[in-house]
């Protein structure tokens, strides 16, 4: 019962990382049809920057802000100068965040060496705090469903009450029309494509506090976002919160009770998701 | 049309002449590769590995038995087939005479293979640690100066069970080979001093969050053993300490490991007094290791607080193969016998105590019992609290009844 | 001019190469491009004719590749083979092309980028299975020192038979593919990726075709997956991990999407910068520098090296090609 309670609360605060690192996938896949293949990268970006910035600074609300900063820098980069000029071309768009991220990993490894890196927590995020039933619960997992409903409904509210918004659910009907209009749509997809980017930022940072940063931690995030928001349905936020939901409490339940074969079950998910509903849960065509 | 198809060949026969000749002009100079892991999930300790090769040519300046040493570096990612495509380059394309590495278990069952195949050469193990590399079937050139995986937890079970008065311990460990190799190491002194492993929870490569691994440690446990790779040792750590979980750690030796100890991370302070042991250990107090520590901090001023296992790995398998050329003069002709045979007779005296080989080239060596501690600087290190000398490959016990108790694996050993 | 000229020097080049070069070019450069090539080929035959893009080619091979590893002699079975091994290859063959028919049933049900994350997917879990099965794949080490078999007391395993294995069957599934897009079934899987509901509207069986291009992929790669087997001596799930992915991806874009042709070349620069990048660039960033050329490619020509050759002399597409695929799929 004990290890039932645990491994659901596990698998839940697993779901929170899952959907902040996830949120910015599918924000730029909903409202642009880009699928960035470069998305650990920018986590793993953000990561170091925000380790960086905690370094000199010692605050970690102030690596948080640097993480995110510089991964929207370098994705409004990324669109400006190499993506936005094959809009529409899907399959070009994602080989050439394929290439960007081995690029990137392996700089990141010339700058940051192989070592792993931690944060440290600010005192009261950190340890555990009393739970009933399974006596204590680490604190920072908790902060981090706080975190992930935070996310949430701020996206929710740029994009369905902002006049921003209204401008990026205009551009992904009809970009034409809107340039029409005199709205600078290149503007406005490189500050979505920004935005996408700075929540990975931000992301990094927050899934590094509570694991750790090193080469390899881009591609496992990759592969956890593109299951989560597949599952989900791409460029859905509600789908993204069920996939991470789903996928979290498959893992951590699997981990607990069948650990071997855990690890494949994810995947079987997506796939069988996929077999169902080929557009994710709460998908719809492109 | 054609003419340009002609000269398209005429270029390409060219590059490929041109590369046949750069190397079929045998130069005098004893040509040594080294493969280590520079990319994937081992780069930490592949950059160590040639720190310590570079150091240990600097020592030599270069020479070995009167001849100038060319070293040829390779990369490989700590995957077999990707070792193995370099070791192919270093042996047939560099023509390197005396190959050094690799990193890990998977490539070393594979170079093992590959030497096989390439009898003229030899191939002496960087860091890799699995047992069967040496212990079944072993290639007749190939040598490994370090101890094993199973090795370097020689005492651990004695001391834990002894001194720290555990009885029931679970496990924590990589669901890899290696991960059951150090748990036969830890458990098979352990289990024969009547002590209970009462749980075994295998955690797969690639898992991120272990909080329901830790959720499943049975509370009756004493102490729980953990052996992980780099990252995920500390994701571990910090979860754990995280989760206010009160049983005390004993370490494999990965996790003990500088290249863990050096990242800083708020899990440090769980880590002081915890036992693990290992084939070297940063706090030997020992002249000659606190000169070797010395040369390290001297000659690698941006490398870590002290030199880590995968430095020394390299770093004596290097100095044996500088003195195997030594003893024979750089004579390496016969297809390296005499080399062979000298390289076999060795007894090596390093930093980290004495090194010889058994029939299987399988190193016989000190192994270190330690405890983390906190140095004056505040950087963690491993006080050495029991040395266990001349470990052999098959802890003490008869060669055919060792090898009788099958191969490690998830369910081997067994005393719940 | 006629192209046979063309075409005949390259066959007496690629049959002359092995008596030119050493063991090193013949085999790890050569053979192996060739290997390489084989994998790629097949999920080039996808994307140029269906119009279908598989991460799943790999895994595909991998299957072949396990399955004949199991039945083969190898280091952890005491020199016994579970059988002769014409009969472990044809095994080997059926398992590679059965895993892609299931590929493929799962993959049909969505196209594009969707499909690529569904059979990356699929890699994952074939991956994932690999590396925890401990009881018939040998779990995270593989399988190492498998035996190659000999004819006639050759080795096929030595470096003149190797190279000249790879080339036949690299030759023979090119003639394969190029046969099979002339013929009606290849015509209909053209049909289907230009305009699906055309051919559903003309009668035909739209998803029994991509399954059954899917199953020819499938077969392909498990040729590859074989050759690759012997050629490494040994396979384990780093062979079919996410890098041995994308690296099949990254060698069918370099060669270029558009013709089977492209596999061929994107393997060759593939390999020659796997080994060669350390020797030019210096240090240990050989994988900027992949990164890079992949990244220029990508950029200046979406139909990979291929395009760009037919683009520089400004010659008109032959009637096989895909054209710019990457905005079909």
């Amino acid at each position: 019962m004990k290890l039932l309670l645990l491994a659901t609360l596990n698998g839940i605060t697993l779901a929170a990382l899952y959907f902040i690192v996830a949120s910015g996938f599918t924000l730029i896949f909903g409202m642009m049809r880009v699928v960035n293949l470069a998305h650990g990268s920018l986590y793993l970006i953000g990561a170091y920057l925000g380790h960086d910035v905690a370094a000199l600074s010692g605050s970690f609300p102030l690596a948080l802000a640097g993480g995110a900063l510089g991964a929207a820098l370098v994705g409004m980069a990324i669109h400006y100068f190499l993506l936005d000029r094959y809009q529409g071309d899907d399959l070009r768009q994602a080989l050439i965040t394929i290439g960007l991220s081995i690029i990137a990993a392996d700089l990141l490894l010339a700058r940051y060496g192989g070592l792993s890196y931690q944060f440290e927590l600010p005192e009261m995020f950190y340890g555990s705090m009393p739970m009933p039933i399974v006596s204590g619960y680490p604190i920072f997992r908790i902060v981090l469903i706080g975190l992930a409903i935070a996310v949430y409904l701020g996206l929710w509210l740029l994009v369905q009450r902002t006049r921003f918004g209204i401008m990026i659910r205009a551009g992904v009907d009809d970009r034409h029309m809107l340039g029409a209009l005199g709205v600078n749509v290149p503007l406005i997809s490189t500050l979505v494509f920004g935005l996408g980017a700075a929540l990975v930022g931000f992301a990094g940072v927050v899934g590094s506090a509570s694991l750790s940063i090193a080469p390899g931690e881009d591609a496992r995030y990759l592969l956890s976002s593109l299951v989560v928001v597949i599952v989900g349905g791409m460029g859905s936020l509600p789908g993204a919160a069920i996939g991470a939901l789903l996928i979290g409490l498959a893992e951590q339940i699997g981990l607990a009770y069948f650990p071997t074969y855990s690890i494949i079950l994810s995947f079987v998910i997506m796939v069988a998701v996929l077999a169902w509903r080929p557009y994710g849960l709460m998908g719809r065509p492109a | 049309m054609l003419s340009r198809k002609l000269r398209c060949l005429a270029l390409v026969a060219g590059i490929t002449a041109g590369f046949s000749v750069s190397v079929s002009a045998q130069s005098t100079n004893i040509r040594i590769g080294g493969l280590a892991t520079l990319d994937g999930p081992f780069v930490a300790l592949g950059q160590e590995a040639f720190r310590a090769m570079e150091l240990a040519f600097e020592e030599a300046n270069y020479t070995a038995g009167g001849r100038k040493i060319e070293w040829i570096k390779e990369s490989s990612d700590g995957r077999p087939d990707v070792a193995l495509t370099k070791a192919r380059k270093l042996i047939e394309q560099d023509k390197v005479d005396i190959l050094i590495g690799p990193m890990s278990g998977g490539e070393g069952l594979a170079i093992k293979e590959y030497a096989k195949t390439a009898p003229t050469r030899t191939f002496v193990n960087g860091f890799s640690a699995a047992q069967e590399t040496t212990l079944v079937s072993p290639a007749p050139n190939f040598f490994r100066f370090g101890a094993d995986g199973a090795q370097w937890q020689a005492g651990l079970g004695n001391y834990v069970y002894d001194t720290k008065g555990y009885r029931n311990v679970a496990v924590v460990a990589g669901d890899y080979s290696f991960g059951y190799t150090q748990v036969l190491g830890f458990m098979s002194e352990f289990c024969a001093k009547g002590g209970k492993v009462i749980e075994k929870i295998w955690v797969p490569n690639g898992t991120k969050d272990f909080s329901s691994a830790i959720a499943r440690i049975p509370n009756k446990a004493d102490a729980v053993y953990i052996m992980m790779g780099g990252a995920d040792s500390i994701n571990f750590l910090t979860q754990y300490d995280q989760s206010g979980a009160k049983q005390p750690l004993i370490l494999g030796s990965n996790v003990s490991d500088q290249t863990v100890l050096s990242a800083k991370g708020p899990f440090q302070r769980r880590l002081v007094g915890l036992p693990s042991a290992h084939m070297v250990a940063d706090g030997i107090e020992d002249a000659v290791y606190k000169d070797y520590v010395a040369k390290y901090k001297k000659r690698f001023p941006d490398g870590l607080s002290s030199p880590s296992a995968p430095f020394y790995g390299y770093y004596v398998a290097t100095k044996a193969v500088l003195a195997g050329l030594n003893q024979v003069a750089g004579d390496l002709s016969g297809d390296q016998a005499k080399f062979r045979a000298a390289l076999s007779k060795l007894r090596l005296d390093m930093p980290a105590g004495q090194v010889s080989l058994d029939e299987n080239r399988q190193a016989i060596a000190n192994i270190y019992v330690t405890e983390v501690a906190r140095a004056p600087d505040g950087s963690l290190f491993n006080k050495v609290v029991k040395v266990i000398p001349n470990v052999n490959q098959t802890l003490g016990h008869p060669r055919e009844a060792f090898i009788a108790r099958g191969v490690p694996s998830r369910d081997n050993p067994s005393c719940p | 001019m006629s192209p046979w000229i063309g075409r005949a020097l390259l066959a007496s080049a690629l049959l002359v190469y092995p008596h030119l070069a050493s063991d090193f070019w013949i085999v790890s450069v050569g053979a192996y491009a060739m290997v390489l090539g084989i994998i790629a080929l097949s999920l080039t035959f996808l994307t140029a004719y269906g119009g279908m893009i598989s991460m799943a080619q790999m895994a595909t091979a991998g299957a072949a590749g396990y399955a004949l590893a199991i039945f083969s002699a190898h280091s952890a079975s005491a020199g016994m083979a579970l059988l002769p091994w014409p009969w472990a290859v044809g095994v080997a063959i059926a398992v590679g092309t059965l895993t892609g028919i299931l590929i493929g049933i799962v993959a049909v049900r969505s196209h594009g980028i969707y499909m690529l994350m569904s059979t990356l997917a699929v890699a994952m879990i074939m991956f994932y299975l690999a590396q925890q099965n401990t009881t018939i794949l040998h779990g995270f080490d593989g399988f190492s020192g498998v035996a190659v078999p000999r004819l006639g007391g050759v080795s096929l395993r030595g470096p003149l038979p190797f190279y000249y294995l790879c080339l036949a069957a690299a030759a023979l599934l090119y003639a394969l593919v190029i046969y099979l897009v002339r013929v009606p079934f290849g015509l209909v899987i053209q049909g289907i990726r230009d305009d699906p509901l055309r051919m559903a509207s003309l009668g035909y069986r739209v998803w029994l075709h991509q399954v059954m291009a899917f199953a020819v992929a499938g077969f392909i790669a498990a040729v590859g997956g074989v050759l690759s087997l012997w050629y490494h001596g040994g396979i384990s799930p780093g062979s079919i991990g996410i890098t041995a992915t994308v690296n099949v991806l990254i060698v069918a874009v370099i060669g270029g999407l558009g013709h089977p042709r492209g596999a061929f070349i994107g393997a060759l620069v593939f390999v020659l910068i796997q080994n060669f990048a350390v020797d030019l660039v210096g240090s240990d960033r050989y994988n900027t520098l992949i990164g890079f050329v992949f990244l220029v490619i990508v950029i200046a020509s979406p139909d990979g090296l291929t395009g760009l050759w037919r683009r520089l002399r400004g010659t008109r597409k032959d009637s096989l090609d895909g054209g710019v695929v990457t905005q079909k799929l």
